[in-house]
């Protein structure tokens, strides 16, 4: 063998070492989380309030519920404006305003979730004098945004555009077309970028932080701090006691096991690919 | 169709010209103005973003000015607030991240695109992309207890004892600090750069590298002397775009990198970054400069990854359109 096909084999072969190496981190983190996740999951996981330090039996049900709530109030601010704004791109913009606004989309998603907490923080919880569900929700609501926009838009514009056209020449008014034809038509593909939105956003931590906080009990209203799986995961797993731990890796559990089933159903349901949210 | 079961316009009369309206330009008009009002909303939030942590930085910014960049002084008490040490971490830590992701991520994305067959290749994507799906605290949990003990008890003794000559490996070894927070950063940013990568190697045209083996070359000479320059530009962006991801990550950095805001040369220090030091002492900041002055990092952090984001764009853009056009 000539040198140049020695240098060919290794270097071809490393690549595929890297890419080993990638595959397997993943499947590491998957195996992990069920090993030290699953042997402290239990039913007083979803049901119960964490228990004081040192006094076993204690569980997330708050946490749980506080995630539930974020995210329900996430996808009011972040799947209408979302969609509506990738309707916008696909249907109504000219090319110049389209190019400007769907880099302003990608600005906003490269944002560093901590500086969305602090904007959060500033405009809900500085008027508001008090944490709250609300301002952890808005925080998560404008991470949803981008994704959601840029994921409308790209399924939109899958639309073939003689459907379009067949709707026009039966005489119907361009929002009746988008309405009732094009928006159907992508219909699967909108719902699967919101999910991946949701998904994005269901383990956010950062932005959390000064906004929704964090609340031992359950929280006592949208006004009120709430826990949230992610913040919990947080506090528990920075704390000294081994009972927080084993419930830190629980929630981990949870938390990974429905991020990753949101993002493998509805991926292989669409089977059509789906860029990373990045 | 809703439209098809009412009568039909006539041209000339003053009720047709009115149906005409209300059928077609009024709804229409409705349509684009709802919508372009939540496009334009995008806008005012990215700008009033902006303003808020303009605004609510400018105590910070009055008092120390753009001394406030290079003061390594980080001292809540005293009230004397410096970014350098927050600086020096992110950028220590980001550019580790990126020492580790580069070669990974390219040699990977090299592999799905120039060795493996299409579906095997959208499959092993897909899993690699389920990487970046992973929530961040979820690294940080998997750092402190699985990354760190690695890092305390065989990764910086063995790097002491063979390149201890060099500053960087010097010092005892804690486990959390800059190598740690480095090492979990690189891993998180890898998908980034294999998604974005492969993308930009898929979009390279056959010919390219038919021409390139027709002349002789071995696959990884095709690979690397050809394939890989065409795409250079997108493989930048994918680069930009992790090093935006590894500044502005947050959750996993604070759980691993120790939070003291010293500035060491060892990687086996502990260390802070801007994003963690946010993260842990907004809710304790109590008076109004302490909180301006995180405020202040965060929109240094903000600058930052804008930048670096701009300029990925540009650049993915600019590679993809070229891999389109055929040359």
């Amino acid at each position: 063998m000539t040198r140049r096909s020695i240098t060919n084999v290794v270097m071809l072969t490393l690549t595929g070492a890297c890419a080993f190496l990638t595959v397997s981190v993943m499947f590491y983190i998957l195996g992990y989380l069920a090993w030290h996740g699953g042997s402290a999951l239990s039913w007083n996981f979803f049901t119960k309030l964490p228990a004081p330090v040192n006094s076993a039996g204690g569980g997330m049900a708050n946490a749980i519920v506080g995630s539930a709530k974020l995210l329900l109030l996430a996808c009011c601010i972040g799947v209408p404006v979302g969609i509506l704004a990738g309707i916008y791109l696909s249907e109504f913009a000219g090319n110049t305003i389209a190019s400007v606004l769907r880099f302003t989309v990608d600005l906003l998603n490269g944002v560093p979730s901590i500086v969305i907490g602090i904007f959060a923080y500033t405009v809900v919880v500085l008027p508001m004098h008090t944490f709250s569900t609300l301002a952890g929700g808005f925080a998560l609501g404008i991470m949803m945004i981008p994704i959601s926009v840029r994921s409308t838009e790209e399924y939109l514009r899958a639309v073939p555009s003689s459907l379009r056209e067949a709707s026009l020449a039966l005489g119907a008014a361009r929002w009746a077309t988008i309405v009732r034809v094009v928006i159907p038509a992508a219909f699967r593909g909108i719902l699967t970028g919101v999910m991946l939105a949701l998904a994005r956003v269901a383990g956010e931590t950062a932005p959390l932080i000064f906004t929704a906080f964090g609340n031992n009990a359950w929280s006592q209203g949208w006004t009120q701090p709430t826990a949230s799986l992610p913040f919990m995961i947080y506090t528990y797993a920075v704390s000294p006691y081994d009972d927080w731990h084993r419930q830190a890796w629980a929630a981990g559990l949870v938390l990974v096991a429905l991020v990753l089933l949101v993002n493998v159903v509805t991926r292989l349901a669409l089977a059509r690919k789906m860029p990373l949210s990045r | 169709m809703t439209t098809t079961d009412l009568p039909a316009p006539s041209r000339n009369s003053v009720a047709g010209a009115w149906r005409r309206l209300t059928r077609f330009d009024l709804g229409d008009s409705a349509a684009h103005g709802i919508t372009l009002l939540a496009g334009a909303g995008i806008f005012v939030l990215v700008g009033i973003l902006l303003v808020e942590l303009w605004v609510n930085s400018s105590v910070a910014r009055h008092r120390f000015g753009w001394d406030f960049l290079v003061t390594s002084v980080w001292d809540p008490i005293a009230q004397h607030f410096g970014a350098l040490p927050f600086l020096y971490g992110t950028l220590v830590t980001s550019f580790l991240a990126l020492l580790i992701a580069i070669p990974l991520g390219l040699g990977t994305a090299i592999f799905l695109v120039e060795l493996v067959p299409a579906r095997l290749s959208d499959w092993l994507a897909f899993i690699i992309d389920l990487l970046a799906a992973v929530p961040s605290v979820v690294y940080g949990l998997l750092g402190i207890f699985v990354l760190v003990p690695v890092i305390r008890s065989a990764v910086e003794p063995f790097l002491r004892s063979t390149l201890g000559f060099l500053p960087i490996f010097q010092g005892p070894a804690y486990g959390f600090g800059f190598l740690a927070a480095g090492v979990i950063l690189g891993i998180m940013v890898v998908p980034f750069i294999v998604s974005v990568s492969r993308e930009v190697l898929l979009a390279v045209p056959q010919e390219q590298r038919e021409a390139a083996l027709s002349l002789g070359a071995t696959q990884w000479e095709a690979a690397s002397q050809v394939v890989v320059p065409y795409a250079r530009s997108g493989i930048f962006g994918s680069i930009f775009l992790a090093l935006a991801r590894a500044l502005g990550e947050t959750m996993a950095v604070t759980m691993v990198i120790g939070n003291d805001p010293r500035i060491r040369a060892s990687l086996f220090s502990s260390g802070y970054s801007i994003a963690a030091v946010i993260a842990n002492e907004f809710t304790e900041a109590t008076s109004t400069l302490y909180i301006h002055a995180l405020i202040e990092l965060g929109l240094i952090l903000f600058g930052l990854t804008f930048v670096l984001n701009a300029l990925a764009r540009l650049l993915i853009l600019a590679t993809v359109r070229r891999g389109m056009v055929r040359p």
